[in-house]
């Protein structure tokens, strides 16, 4: 299969298989107005089967909801069809609004305003847990 | 401006400067009388709890303080629908510091953020309650005169105690705390804080449903209520806190110097025979928790 190779824009590259969807809904990827291009099941010689995300414009990513979803992802940044950057992911130390309290004695679900806040307390087990009340959040890998 | 929501947002030499100043109050205690002339406490509890507010009512009028709020959500603005936010920012306009306690997990962070004064966690549901630690703390300092190396054995609710998670949190940014963890097996200590506090800082402890043969290893005993609504079967509930009844007889084999600790309120899980002796520590656990809101009000207000 082939897949035009982009002039500027990013290529979000070792999407663990079958999470590409899930990336492209958090990072409101079909808002753009640009190509977005998603390619599934990929091979790979690291991974066995990859996916990939190419999107036809240079915009900013959050980088910390792809830390999350896929630590082990890859940023390639490219400028008149070079690879100007590559940025390595790491689970980042706060993520806001993606992981969602379910503890029903948690002010954040009695006071529908306040922002639901995620911290990583345990980095080696990828371990969240919200700021207000302690609960360990799931990462979405471990549901 | 500083609050304090969780017992770890102190470090461990402001729990030292807390505990000098406390010291000094209770050696001084005119000294302190008018340092908190002109402020005012505001304590918002939107659930009753006449012990702690009382606690803090006390020690702002010890300082020389005024005291404004109220005692029950239902006599508040949060009783018309009221937003945490609002509710804090309105009162940060009369008062120069808040002890606010919430029935949800979490309510005080919320309130720390919004308020132009600082905020205290007077207990935010079953989650924290870093003032309560701070009255453990002083009691235990005051009876060992230090926290390393002792051997501390928690006994009753280690699951749903948030005084026994604080505690724990707070010791083990200490040397050579071993802790004896006390309990039925339905109510041990849950997993997470095994793990992410005692192994990862890698103190001695075991567990153990025996009281009396932890006994006699013990520096202090803190005790906590086994709750009844906390079990499915009535007949596993009245084994279990028959148990842990203390009684003179278990305290036999006890260390002479032993400190017996308790939160308070106790529902019969110490004796009262037990009040009289020497090792029972739990009602000046109550007179130092007030001696070190007075001085952790002095530190937020930054009174000299």
């Amino acid at each position: 299969m082939i897949i035009d190779s982009i002039k500027n824009g990013i290529v979000i590259d070792h999407i663990k298989a079958g999470r590409s969807m899930e990336l492209y809904n958090l990072l409101h990827l079909d808002r753009l107005k640009c190509s977005v291009a998603i390619i599934k099941n990929a091979p790979s010689e690291k991974m066995g089967r990859k996916d990939i995300i190419k999107i036809d414009e240079e915009l900013s990513v959050d980088l910390d909801v792809l830390g999350y979803i896929d630590p082990g992802a890859t940023v390639n940044i490219i400028r008149d069809g070079v690879l100007v950057e590559k940025r390595h992911l790491e689970l980042p130390e706060q993520v806001e609004n993606v992981i969602f309290c379910k503890n029903p004695r948690c002010i954040v679900t009695s006071e529908r305003e306040i922002p639901h806040i995620f911290r990583l307390t345990n980095r080696e087990r990828g371990v969240y847990r919200c700021i207000y009340c302690d609960t360990a959040g799931k990462r979405s890998e471990e549901e | 401006m500083r609050s304090l929501i969780d017992i770890l947002d102190l470090s461990v030499d402001e729990i030292a400067s807390l505990i000098r100043t406390a010291d000094d109050i209770i050696a001084n205690p005119a000294k302190y009388a008018e340092k908190c002339r002109g402020k005012k406490l505001a304590t918002l509890f939107f659930e009753p709890s006449t012990r702690t507010r009382l606690s803090f009512e006390a020690a702002m009028y010890e300082l020389g303080g005024h005291v404004i709020g109220f005692s029950e959500a239902m006599s508040s603005s949060a009783a018309k629908g009221e937003s945490i936010a609002d509710t804090v920012r309105t009162v940060s306009c009369y008062a120069d510091i808040i002890a606010m306690r919430h029935p949800k997990e979490g309510a005080p962070l919320v309130a720390s953020r919004k308020s132009w004064v600082p905020v205290i966690n007077a207990g935010d549901g079953g989650h924290n309650h870093p003032t309560q630690t701070l009255a453990d703390l002083l009691t235990i300092h005051r009876e060992k005169g230090r926290f390393s190396g002792l051997t501390v054995g928690l006994c009753g609710d280690l699951k749903f105690g948030r005084t026994v998670h604080s505690l724990i949190s707070a010791l083990s940014r200490y040397e050579d705390v071993r802790f004896v963890l006390i309990s039925p097996d339905e109510l041990v200590l849950p997993d997470y804080i095994k793990t992410d506090v005692l192994q990862r800082g890698g103190f001695s402890f075991y567990e153990t449903t025996d009281l009396e043969a932890a006994m006699p290893e013990l520096d202090i005993l803190y005790m906590t209520r086994v709750q009844r609504e906390r079990f499915f079967n009535e007949a596993d509930y009245i084994r279990l806190k028959d148990s842990y009844i203390l009684t003179p007889e278990k305290l036999v084999n006890a260390k002479q110097d032993l400190a017996i600790m308790h939160p308070l309120p106790r529902v019969g899980e110490i004796t009262g025979a037990v009040d009289d002796d020497p090792r029972a520590c739990y009602f000046k656990q109550v007179l130092y928790g007030k001696y070190m809101r007075m001085a952790l009000i002095l530190m937020l207000l930054e009174v000299a």
